[in-house]
């Protein structure tokens, strides 16, 4: 397929492509990123909408949500499934990997799009096909899947255990489905920057958030394959009556386990790299200096994703394997606090001695760190084995990874977004509605997930619907109450940014070329680029970092610029 | 700051509680210093370098080693810090599942979709004997005694959690798991399933009754009511 | 460098790249499925039993018959490069043949255990057994499919200009060869 893409660049650069081939069977890069940003907004949508019902339940129980009505025991548990699953891999991995990956990739390596255009519209049909099934599971008959994110046999093998039938099994058909897709979009992310890279754009030119989209890539690629595997298998013992997972017929729940979580645990990196390389990028813009230790960065991220293959049995110290595994998971897991260490801290350098402005995108860029930092700290209690004896499986835990993650896919995904907004629509976004977004997300995400931790270590288990049926539970009841008026304010602050979104791409003040002044290659092309993104496929001279390298007026020198300042010569 | 902390947790009546509640606060400090040092500094830097006419950022890539070390030298002293609750918590680790410590006194614990049943092996100390006593959410044990917990499940994974006794360990069907745990005082202590198990999980609740010694003689005469209780069973062990 | 077309920043093929790229996120799979049968087996008994009764006679021909398949594979690719096309053909042909045939004997295979009231059901053993071999024998089909493209491809003219595709189709079909030489002692020798 190769040679189809100088083809179709010989062929096509004029022509425009009609209606059907631009917008819905398109082939542009550009195009399918908008296409996984849609469908992962509208995912998020629907999974705030499942945070708002559980949390309601939670904070009065048994009483009418609002808007929804009663929620019985087994609803709730398909609440907490979905809730996961929508938020991992539905909103997650299309907004963070696919959106920004289609879209950054090509432009930042100075590509006329990727490797496999056809393959990538595959792979977001793929995608939009998964979500098509996950979407159905919700509506058939005997209720969607009920069995947590993390689907643990027994009680996912056999539908008597939930009740789920079909429910259950499509959610794994869509999981399944959604792992070939991502799987496809790997393999085009890699080739794409192995082999389209503009002439000068060595390796360590690329702007960090390409390394990072890359580990991403490889680190998923090679931890899903036996969790694909596993998940044929577990449809397998559901309805073809297989026993891999089902101790009655020789089988062990536990293999379940290890191959989940072999994936899962890599799958927290493959969201955070990602979102810590977007926030990367707009660290230098809005500082105006160099990212501190480029090279260090991307050593740390590859040494992270080695790391992220040998931790995963932390999540189960307690899961009735041998005890003595748990001791090598726990050094591995607090180990791997190290290079994420390095990652931050050259952040934090960098900001020193610059020039900053807060802009929205660099007030979500510092939402993102200061929230990730406490998330990554957290992440050391539940490490520890002998801490984790206890706060496993409580709210602690939900805390915890909702600094983690929520950092990376919201903070991150909104810096990202009002970042390159003017790149991807042509048009800026309100920059006071994005101020006020931020701080109403930053003041709400708190306020919800810092007193999460304390009702944690209070004991209270996740997963419950109902905690005032616990005694020792009832203490905990007026904390959890503020917990959800908090998250029902961080729900509506979003109308803040679907407000400005919506305005902005209609009314927003057009976009020039470059509104940041940043020095990679995408703000070198008209907002937005046209089909093929370069009028002439560019030479790069420079690192992507080069702010404030010279005495010349203006602190930036794009990286497809030739005159280079004499400090530049040091890059 | 100790009493603060100690105020999120239910109330330790564990042998072991108190070494996890320690190891907690120890990383608490730790991290607490690292917490404050880091956002402190971004803080600082975000007002101190904000934006301002005439004044350029300065050139720093941190592209040699001198630069470097600002970076370098603290990334080693969290490496250190790793190591030392690393090497701590292997220690705690040890003391709770190194090794079982003997024990008079056993039960079997068996989840099943929405219960804890729990049976007891009787005066003979033998599990599958007629004198066996199986109850439905109810563990009784005699305080300051070791007891060996022997967890089953007969049909998805349940959590045997006792959050007084910071003891948590999953029952897994095809498996009989020991764990233990020894209560330091007397009381009414909750035992909630901590994994999801099913749409009856929420209410999955035992309690777990520590007893006196005067209790505990009443309530093994109260299940056992036959005169000669103990000697068949103690020549066994 | 004012050029239209893309350029390419390495001398290998991006085709070439992006089917290695797909076979090593390929062998995960297959390892995972081995890593756990083999553990599991480590660890719990009856296996030998149960796998003994599976036919080996007709695992072993099978196994010569996707080997010979390899080579036609191979043979295939060496027309490619002699620009020899209506050879091409033949030998994608012959591949396409024994695939189906390996198939078939699977096939039959199966019927003969299932007949025997070995389903899947019948054990852990036969879970995997099932389980690999049919992801495997998946694999396999979509090799004869892939080929099948390029010989109607060969057979209308099409693949001389896109040539370098046999290479690529002979990368994944000799990767679906070495995973059977890894399940077939796994499951029928031991």
């Amino acid at each position: 397929m190769s040679d189809s893409v100088a083809a179709h660049a010989a062929e096509a650069h004029h022509a425009e492509p009609g209606f059907w081939r631009a917008y819905i069977f398109s082939t542009d890069h550009k195009r399918i990123a908008k296409q996984y940003l849609s469908l992962g907004l509208f995912w998020a949508i629907a999974g705030g909408l499942t945070a708002y019902m559980m949390r309601w339940q939670l904070a009065y129980p048994d009483t009418e949500v609002p808007g929804w009505g009663f929620i019985a025991p087994d609803f709730y548990n398909m609440l907490v499934t979905m809730h996961g699953t929508i938020m991992v891999f539905f909103v997650a991995m299309p907004i963070l990997l696919a959106a920004f990956g289609n879209f950054l990739i090509p432009l930042m390596i100075g590509a006329r799009d990727m490797a496999f255009p056809r393959l990538n519209m595959l792979s977001f049909w793929v995608f939009a096909l998964a979500s098509l099934i996950l979407l159905t599971s919700l509506f058939v008959p005997g209720g969607a899947a009920s069995a947590g994110w993390t689907g643990y046999p027994p009680l996912s093998a056999k539908p008597e255990y939930t009740g789920v039938t079909w429910g259950l099994n499509l959610w794994l058909l869509a999981l399944a489905l959604e792992f070939a897709s991502f799987l496809m979009g790997g393999v085009n992310f890699l080739t794409t920057a192995i082999n389209l890279r503009a002439p000068g754009m060595t390796f360590f030119r690329l702007p960090l958030v390409v390394w990072m989209e890359l580990t991403a890539a490889v680190i998923f690629m090679l931890s899903v394959g036996p969790l694909i595997a596993g998940a044929l298998m577990l449809l397998a013992d559901r309805v073809l009556g297989t026993t891999f997972y089902l101790p009655e017929g020789g089988g062990e729940p536990l293999l379940w386990q290890h191959l989940f979580w072999f994936f899962g645990h890599p799958e927290v990196y493959v969201i955070l790299l990602p979102g810590f390389g977007l926030i990367l990028e707009i660290i230098p813009v809005f500082s105006r200096k160099p990212i501190f230790a480029y090279r260090p960065i991307i050593y740390s991220t590859i040494v992270a994703g080695a790391l992220s293959f040998v931790v995963w049995a932390h999540h189960q110290f307690l899961s009735g394997m041998d005890p003595r595994l748990a001791m090598p998971f726990s050094i591995t897991t607090i180990i791997i606090s190290v290079p994420f260490a390095l990652i931050v801290f050259a952040m934090i350098a960098t900001l020193w001695r610059g020039s900053i402005t807060f802009s929205t995108p660099m007030l979500f860029a510092m939402g993102t760190l200061s929230v990730f930092i406490f998330g990554g700290l957290t992440g050391i209690f539940n490490g520890s084995a002998p801490v984790d004896i206890y706060i496993h499986d409580t709210y602690f835990i939900v805390a915890h990874f909702h600094y983690t993650l929520f950092s990376a896919v919201f903070f991150a995904g909104f810096a990202g977004l009002t970042y390159w907004f003017p790149k991807m629509f042509g048009r800026m976004m309100n920059e006071q509605l994005g101020k006020l977004h931020f701080w109403l997300t930053f003041v709400f995400f708190n306020a919800v997930f810092i007193p999460m931790h304390v009702v944690g270590l209070g004991g209270m288990m996740r997963r419950i619907s109902d905690p005032t049926q616990y005694e020792f539970l009832r203490p905990l009841q007026p904390l959890n109450q503020f917990i959800t008026v908090a998250a029902i304010l961080l729900l509506l602050s979003q109308l803040v940014f679907v407000v400005n979104f919506f305005w902005s791409l209609i009314c927003g003040k057009v976009a020039e070329r470059n509104p940041w002044q940043a020095n990679t290659l995408e703000w070198s092309v008209p907002s937005p680029p046209p089909h093929e993104n370069f009028h002439a496929v560019p030479v790069v001279y420079h690192g992507p970092y080069e702010y404030s390298s010279g005495d010349a007026v203006v602190d930036w020198l794009p990286q497809d610029h030739g005159a280079a300042p004499k400090a530049a010569a040091r890059s | 700051m100790a009493e603060i902390i100690s105020g999120w947790f239910p109330e330790n009546v564990s042998s072991f509680g108190g070494e996890i509640d320690a190891l907690f606060r120890l990383i608490l400090y730790v991290t607490g210093a690292w917490f404050i040092l880091t956002e402190g500094l971004i803080l600082f830097f975000l007002l101190r370098y904000r934006r301002r006419e005439g004044r350029r950022a300065a050139y720093v890539a941190g592209d040699n080693l001198r630069q470097l070390a600002w970076i370098l030298v603290p990334c080693l002293i969290v490496l250190l810090l790793d190591l030392w609750l690393d090497f701590r918590g292997a220690e705690v680790w040890a003391k709770i599942k190194g090794q079982v410590p003997p024990s008079d006194f056993h039960v079997q614990v068996t989840g099943k979709q929405f219960n804890w049943e729990i049976l007891y092996p009787g005066p003979d100390k033998e599990f599958g004997t007629a004198d066996d006593v199986l109850m439905e959410n109810e563990l009784h044990v005699p305080a300051g005694q070791v007891v060996r917990v022997i967890l089953k499940s007969k049909d998805v994974i349940h959590s045997f959690f006792l959050p007084n006794l910071r003891l948590k360990q999953d029952a897994v069907p095809g498996r009989a798991i020991t764990a233990w745990f020894n209560a330091t005082k007397p009381g009414k202590y909750p035992l909630p399933c901590a994994e999801l198990c099913g749409f009856g999980h929420t209410g999955m609740n035992g309690w777990l009754f520590a007893h006196s010694p005067e209790d505990y003689e009443q309530w093994v005469k109260q299940q056992w009511p036959s005169p000669q209780p103990s000697p068949s069973g103690r020549g066994r062990g | 460098m004012e050029t239209g077309a893309q350029t390419f920043s390495t001398e290998i093929p991006t085709g070439k790249i992006g089917v290695w790229w797909f076979l090593a996120s390929e062998i995960p799979v297959f390892g995972g499925l081995i890593v756990s049968y083999v553990l599991l087996r480590l660890g719990g008994a009856g296996w030998s039993e149960a796998s003994s009764h599976l036919n080996f006679t007709f695992a072993l021909a099978n196994t010569f018959v996707l080997l010979t398949s390899s080579l036609t594979m191979v043979l295939a690719f060496a027309e490619v490069e002699a620009e020899r096309p209506r050879r091409v053909g033949n030998y994608l042909l012959l591949t396409i043949l024994l695939g189906v045939l390996f198939l078939a004997v699977k096939g039959f295979e199966y019927a003969g255990e299932i007949a025997k009231g070995f389903t899947p059901g019948a054990g852990i053993f036969w879970s995997f057994y099932y389980g690999m071999t049919g992801l495997h024998a998946l694999h396999v089909l979509a090799g004869i499919v892939v080929n099948l493209i390029l010989y109607l491809q060969a057979l209308s003219g099409a693949l001389q200009r896109h040539s370098h595709r046999v290479e690529l189709a002979g990368l994944y079909w000799h990767f679906v060869d070495v995973v059977w030489i890894f399940l077939f002692p796994l499951l029928y020798l031991t």
